[in-house]
């Protein structure tokens, strides 16, 4: 499922500053029976953001207009839990390009890059700082530059430089999935195939 | 070079190194399910794909099946599609299927072990985090999600970075009513739940030497509980007589080299992990959960923490506690029970029914709980019949459903109500995951037998 290429985002941001966010948050289970990839944006956080009745809870961030923008902000150890990918295509079908957190969940952060979400991993530190920007003033814009590997406050001019290995960069930067790759190198993993015991 | 069993199994799967980049990795058995495999089989659709080695690849319905009458058709009408499509994805591109109603059915890592699919030194990949449950066997196993599903079929290879390697050390013996999740839950407790991220364990030391492979599995199973991305046990007699004469295990001089292979499959004596932690078997005891994620567990016997006693946020804490309906300091023991769950491939093979009839023989389900007995398989199903389990259980006043994972992900319509208490033999207590609002106390089988036949919390030592 090729996606749209990253290259700079500047956007406002969501904070949403929870730690331990597992998938089961995200997407809950029960809206995982679909058969294609469509509509999961609109259960993102379901029981977080609705009442039982469906009607939306005031208090949770995604109901709050002031705050909205491609960016989310998370707390410490966002997407542990469940490996189910429905989670990061729920992000970025509600329109999350790039998800913050001073510390991601393995498999999440796998998934993430696999679909076209950038996780952008900062220091304890930094992450305070941009809670605090964003609450000073929801407006404030973010900027996730890839190519330079950047996450920057624009009202501050605060940086901070992130982690991706090349070969994700790579695919982010020119919308391509590991299959493509994969494609390409068939006659090489049909020879290792060849040689396995079982 | 010394080297990890991890190493062994890891550096001979690896079909290309990328330079600054993941390992092109093989895979050898990869198994699917109704639920993350749809999707997968659409990708390759809309590329033009076909599946490279069908018989690598084995289909399982267990996520979203019903555990009752599953002989009629499947009511909800968005799972019913989700089967069928498994089903018709499976025969299009010839791949083993054991749906709903096949004899060989259930949860997809209590069969594939029970089969002898699973096998040592194997790289094994599902659509389910708890796939980590065949690293027992000595294999390398984990979750993946949807993309890497289609790359699988695809290729057969997913890309991945090399993890980290840890080892986590149990040693002496383990008390009365102290059983392998107890073992696990206690460390998650101490080692949270992204205590492990990043890494991959190898569990060692005398209390795993000694466990069962189903004790083993339980282990291994929750792994991934505390961020790991899978454990695994070097291979042993213990597992070659479990795995021997098992429907697809190899046979006569085959499995003969195979084993003979397998011997080797052990942490070199001089190899060194990035991080190695020791625990001592006398200082657990019977565990449970009183929060809503995995790593929020205690001693049976002991008082909730307080909030400045635990790591990580204080807002983060309290939100769980409130969730629960619990304060700090509040004793476990005699909280109010109103659900009671064995099953899911965590608990759900023959040994965690023996260690639930060994509690509940003669005694009588408490009256207000409802109890859910899941089988993980129907071969379990048959054993507990033939073994005479089902004759204490129905004495007792339980009940026996059919196999599937049921109320561990309540996808179908084993849901715990809002605000009702479970405990439960599963894997996960986070907000709602047994259904909305549900909130859910993890222990092993014997606390979850204690808390059926007295209704409260109890500490199954008093029991047994
Ligand atoms: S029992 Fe639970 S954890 Fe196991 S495979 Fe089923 S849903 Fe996943």
């Amino acid at each position: 499922m090729a996606y749209d290429k990253f290259n700079v985002l500047t956007s406002t941001a969501v904070p949403l500053p929870l730690e331990n966010v597992d998938t089961d948050q995200i997407i809950p289970a029960r809206f995982l029976k679909a058969t294609k990839r469509e509509g999961f944006g609109d259960n993102l956080f379901r029981d977080w953001r609705y009442n039982d009745d469906n009607t939306p809870k005031e208090s949770f961030v995604l109901n709050n207009p002031i705050y909205s923008g491609k960016i989310l902000v998370g707390g410490k150890n966002f997407g542990s839990g469940s490996s189910r990918e429905h989670a990061a295509w729920a992000i970025y079908d509600y329109g999350f390009r790039c998800v913050v957190s001073s510390f991601f969940a393995d498999i999440f952060r796998n998934n993430c890059l696999n679909i076209g979400v950038l996780p952008v991993q900062v220091s304890p530190e930094f992450s305070e700082q941009i809670f605090n920007a964003i609450y000073d003033d929801p407006n404030t814009e973010i900027v996730v530059d890839l190519q330079n590997q950047t996450i920057t406050i624009a009202a501050t001019g605060a940086q901070e430089s992130f982690d991706i290995n090349s070969y994700k960069k790579e695919n982010m930067l020119n919308g391509f999935d590991d299959i493509d790759y994969l494609q390409n190198m068939k006659g090489e993993i049909e020879t290792f195939a060849n040689g396995l015991l079982l | 070079m010394s080297k990890t069993l991890f190493d062994k199994v890891w550096d001979s799967h690896v079909v290309r190194k990328i330079e600054g980049g993941p390992d092109v990795f093989f895979i050898d058995r990869h198994f699917i399910h109704e639920v993350t495999s749809p999707v997968a089989f659409l990708g390759l659709k809309n590329r033009g794909l076909k599946v490279l080695y069908p018989e690598r690849t084995f289909a399982t319905a267990d996520h979203n099946t019903p555990t009752i009458n599953q002989h009629l058709p499947v009511q909800d009408p968005l799972s019913a599609n989700q089967l069928k499509a498994l089903e018709d994805n499976s025969n299009e591109h010839g791949i083993s299927h054991w749906g709903l109603g096949h004899r060989k059915n259930g949860i997809v890592h209590v069969v594939g072990p029970e089969n002898g699919i699973t096998f040592p030194g194997a790289t094994i990949v599902c659509g389910d985090s708890h796939t980590s449950t065949h690293g027992a066997f000595g294999a390398i196993a984990f979750g993946i999600g949807t993309s890497e599903v289609e790359m699988v079929l695809s290729t057969q290879c997913i890309m991945q970075p090399k993890p980290k390697k840890m080892r986590i050390n149990v040693n002496g013996q383990l008390g009365k009513g102290v059983t392998p999740k107890d073992v696990a839950l206690y460390i998650i407790s101490q080692l949270t739940t992204s205590g492990a991220t990043g890494y991959f364990v190898e569990y060692a030391g005398d209390v795993f030497e000694n466990m069962t492979m189903e004790g083993r599995m339980t282990v291994c199973n929750l792994s991934i509980e505390m961020g790991a991305r899978g454990g695994m046990i070097a291979p042993d007699e213990t597992t070659f007589t479990y795995l021997k004469d098992k429907p697809l295990s190899l046979k006569g001089e085959a499995w003969d080299t195979a084993v003979a292979h397998w011997k080797t499959l052990r942490t070199d004596d001089d190899a060194t992990f990035d991080k190695e932690l020791t625990f001592s078997a006398s200082d657990i005891e019977p565990m449970i959960t009183y929060g809503t994620n995995p790593g929020m567990g205690i001693g049976i016997s002991k008082h909730i923490p307080n909030a400045e006693a635990v790591e990580g946020g204080v807002a983060t804490y309290k939100k769980s506690l409130d969730y629960m309906g619990y304060h700090e300091n509040d004793s476990m023991i005699g909280k109010k029970v109103d659900y009671v769950f064995l099953g899911s491939c965590t608990n759900g093979r023959i040994e965690d029914f023996r260690a639930f009839a060994s509690i509940v023989k003669g005694k009588k389900k408490a009256e207000h709980i409802t109890a859910w007995l899941v089988p993980g398989s129907h071969e379990v199903e048959d054993q507990i019949k033939e073994e005479g389990i089902l004759d204490v259980l129905t004495e007792a006043g339980f009940a026996l459903r059919q196999p599937g994972c049921s109320a561990c992900l309540a996808m179908n319509d084993d849901k715990v109500p809002a605000g009702k208490y479970a405990v439960s033999t599963s894997n996960r207590n986070f907000e709602g995951r047994q259904g909305p609002g549900s909130r859910t106390l993890l222990a092993s089988p014997l606390v979850a037998a204690a808390a059926a036949v007295t209704g409260v919390v109890t500490d199954p030592r008093t029991l047994l």
